[in-house]
């Protein structure tokens, strides 16, 4: 590609794009790199599965709200749970990057149709294994595995149930 | 036209070479190539030339004598030629120096490092609209001040200090002021004389000139300014400045000048009305959204706007096909929040995610509308995500709630 020749042969009006767009041409459009994000994180940052929020004030209703803002990252999982102790549904809110809505969004999808004792052996390493996380986001998902134990011990504090055994530090 | 994507709107970071620009020089590369200190050739003469007009087109710029131009890489280096050349120059008058907090680095290091080695920084604090005042300034210069250095506008937030009067009261108490102009010059008028300023920076890839040059304007008259040089070798630049020129670069800087002098009115006025299309197209429908900086007090391409319940790092996913700069994202994600935003005092969950827009001379009325299209539906989006936003709608104070660390 010869700029060269292109650039000296006629004075370029103003406003004119011609050499950006000459310069876009080899290459994809891929937009801008942020970050590396995984297919799955963008799936689940594009359409997050069970946005919103359950009443808070129902009893069989749990919730957890985990992170603060000075950091960046607040999780808000809410689950509701039947009678035989399973989670029939699951919504969360996240103020947070894209791979912590990604592991909240992933977290909701997991614990629905689970009971408390399956969803409260979620590890946070199985988010960042399916969501492929690197190293910096690692605690994007601790922080989902944080939101799901801190619903479950709401859920089970309001019902007074015990949850000693499943008590994590 | 398509619009091509994405679109550029970080033009504070750099800007593209302006065709222009480039087509000056090319020739210097190839054909014109020689050492501008080679005094016996044509060769040398050609080059030697080259400068000379650059020189003239950036004292023209900045209302100064083309002899008062040193050559440099850029601001990085004009601004620690000028703050430590001054305070090892004039140690023996004083070791008191004023600066800002929201200073550019290239700025606060310098004077980081001189008060590691013994000299006394005054840091002054702007108000919540991140202006530094005159007043300020004059309360903060001693008997043994021998320079305040404060930008002339903000590269994060666009704002414009109070200069020429900040120049007064230098020049009442004595005081050399050196500015960084690198965000101003070529955007706004910028007199060094009228605005009473002994040393100023300047950068050319600010203004559609290449990366790795810049300039620092240093008087000669009224007072002799000197400096102690950072770099020593063959004497270039009245000694200030040692090192073979970098021709095209300079050659480059010199017409981006003159560019950016011919066409300021009607560029400044273009991207006015640009930049404010922007503002309100964001602030009508965002309720939240405010400008950070004095909104009537900033450079004419600039806007930084905070969408606050709404975190930065995922807002930048949401808008990737506009490049643009975040003040913040998580920090736990060792991404540093901005200290611009931060010595505004604005708080955590509102300087998590504010944008720069920096628009420039390419920047079309179509980009704009699709910026603030994109903007606003993404920030609809994750509001409709954000646990804050929810908890503000319910009436919660969010800063009295007390969070558990994580
Ligand atoms: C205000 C300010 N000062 C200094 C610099 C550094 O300039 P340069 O990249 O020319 O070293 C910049 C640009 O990053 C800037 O915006
Ligand atoms: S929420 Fe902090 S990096 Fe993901």
């Amino acid at each position: 590609m010869s700029l060269y020749a292109e650039v000296g042969e006629e004075p370029q009006p103003r406003n004119d794009w011609a050499l950006r767009i000459r310069a876009h041409e080899n290459k994809p459009n891929t937009g801008v790199r942020i970050m590396a994000y995984s297919e799955k994180v963008l799936s689940h940052y594009e359409t997050p599965r069970n946005v919103g929020s359950l009443d808070k004030n129902a009893k069989n209703v749990g919730t957890g709200i985990v992170g603060a803002p000075e950091c960046g990252d607040v999780m808000k999982l809410q689950i509701q749970v039947d009678d035989s102790g399973k989670i029939v549904d699951a919504k969360f809110k996240t103020f947070g990057c894209g791979s912590a809505i990604a592991s909240s969004s992933l977290a909701t999808e997991w614990i629905k149709g689970r009971t408390l004792d399956e969803a409260m052996a979620i590890k946070n390493t199985e988010i960042v294994q399916e969501l492929s996380l690197p190293p910096v986001k690692i605690h994007c998902s601790v922080l989902a595995e944080d939101a799901i134990k801190s619903a479950i011990h709401d859920y089970q504090e309001k019902n007074g149930l015990d949850h000693g055994d499943h008590d994590h530090n | 036209m398509a619009l091509k994507l994405p679109i550029y709107m970080d033009h504070n970071a750099t800007t593209p070479v302006d065709p222009r620009v480039l087509e000056v020089m090319l020739p210097y590369f190839t054909e014109k190539f020689g050492n501008s200190a080679s005094r016996n050739h044509e060769f040398g003469w050609e080059a030697e030339d080259g400068v000379k007009l650059a020189r003239r087109q950036v004292g023209e710029l900045i209302g100064a004598d083309p002899k008062e131009i040193i050559w440099t890489s850029g601001s990085t280096e004009s601004n620690n030629l000028a703050i430590k050349g001054v305070a090892d120059m004039y140690k023996d008058k004083g070791r008191h120096i004023i600066t800002a907090i929201h200073e550019h680095k290239a700025t606060l290091d310098p004077c980081k490092r001189l008060a590691k080695m013994g000299y006394d920084i005054t840091w002054l604090e702007p108000g919540a609209d991140g202006i530094v005042t005159a007043a300020q300034v004059a309360e903060a210069i001693r008997e043994d001040t021998i320079l305040v250095t404060i930008m002339w506008a903000n590269n994060e937030l666009g704002t414009i200090n109070e200069l020429p009067q900040i120049g007064k009261v230098c020049k009442e108490k004595g005081v050399l002021l050196h500015t960084d102009a690198t965000q101003a010059v070529g955007k706004i008028p910028v007199d060094v004389n009228a605005a009473g300023v002994d040393l100023l920076s300047g950068s050319a890839h600010k203004i559609y000139g290449p990366k790795g040059a810049g300039f620092l304007y240093v008087r000669r008259r009224k007072p002799r300014v000197r400096l102690t040089p950072i770099i020593d070798g063959g004497g270039h630049e009245r000694g200030m400045r040692s090192g073979t020129l970098n021709v095209t670069g300079i050659v480059g800087l010199g017409k981006a000048c003159e560019l950016c002098r011919l066409e300021m009115v009607e560029e400044t006025a273009r991207l006015l009305k640009l930049r404010d299309k922007l503002d309100h197209g964001v602030l009508s429908q965002l309720e939240h959204a405010v400008i950070n900086g004095k909104a009537d007090q900033r450079l004419p391409g600039t806007t930084n706007i905070s969408f606050p319940y709404v975190e930065g790092e995922s807002m930048m996913m949401a808008i990737k096909d506009i490049a643009v700069s975040s003040g913040s994202a998580c920090t736990s994600a060792s991404l540093e929040p901005s200290y611009v935003l931060k010595a505004l005092g604005l708080g955590d969950e509102i300087a998590h995610s504010s944008i720069r827009f920096g628009l420039g001379r390419f920047t079309t009325e179509e980009e704009v509308d699709f910026t603030i299209d994109k903007v606003v539906t993404a920030v609809k989006k994750l509001l409709e995500l954000s646990p804050l936003y929810e908890m503000v709608l319910e009436g919660i104070d969010i800063n009295a709630i007390e969070w558990g660390a994580h």
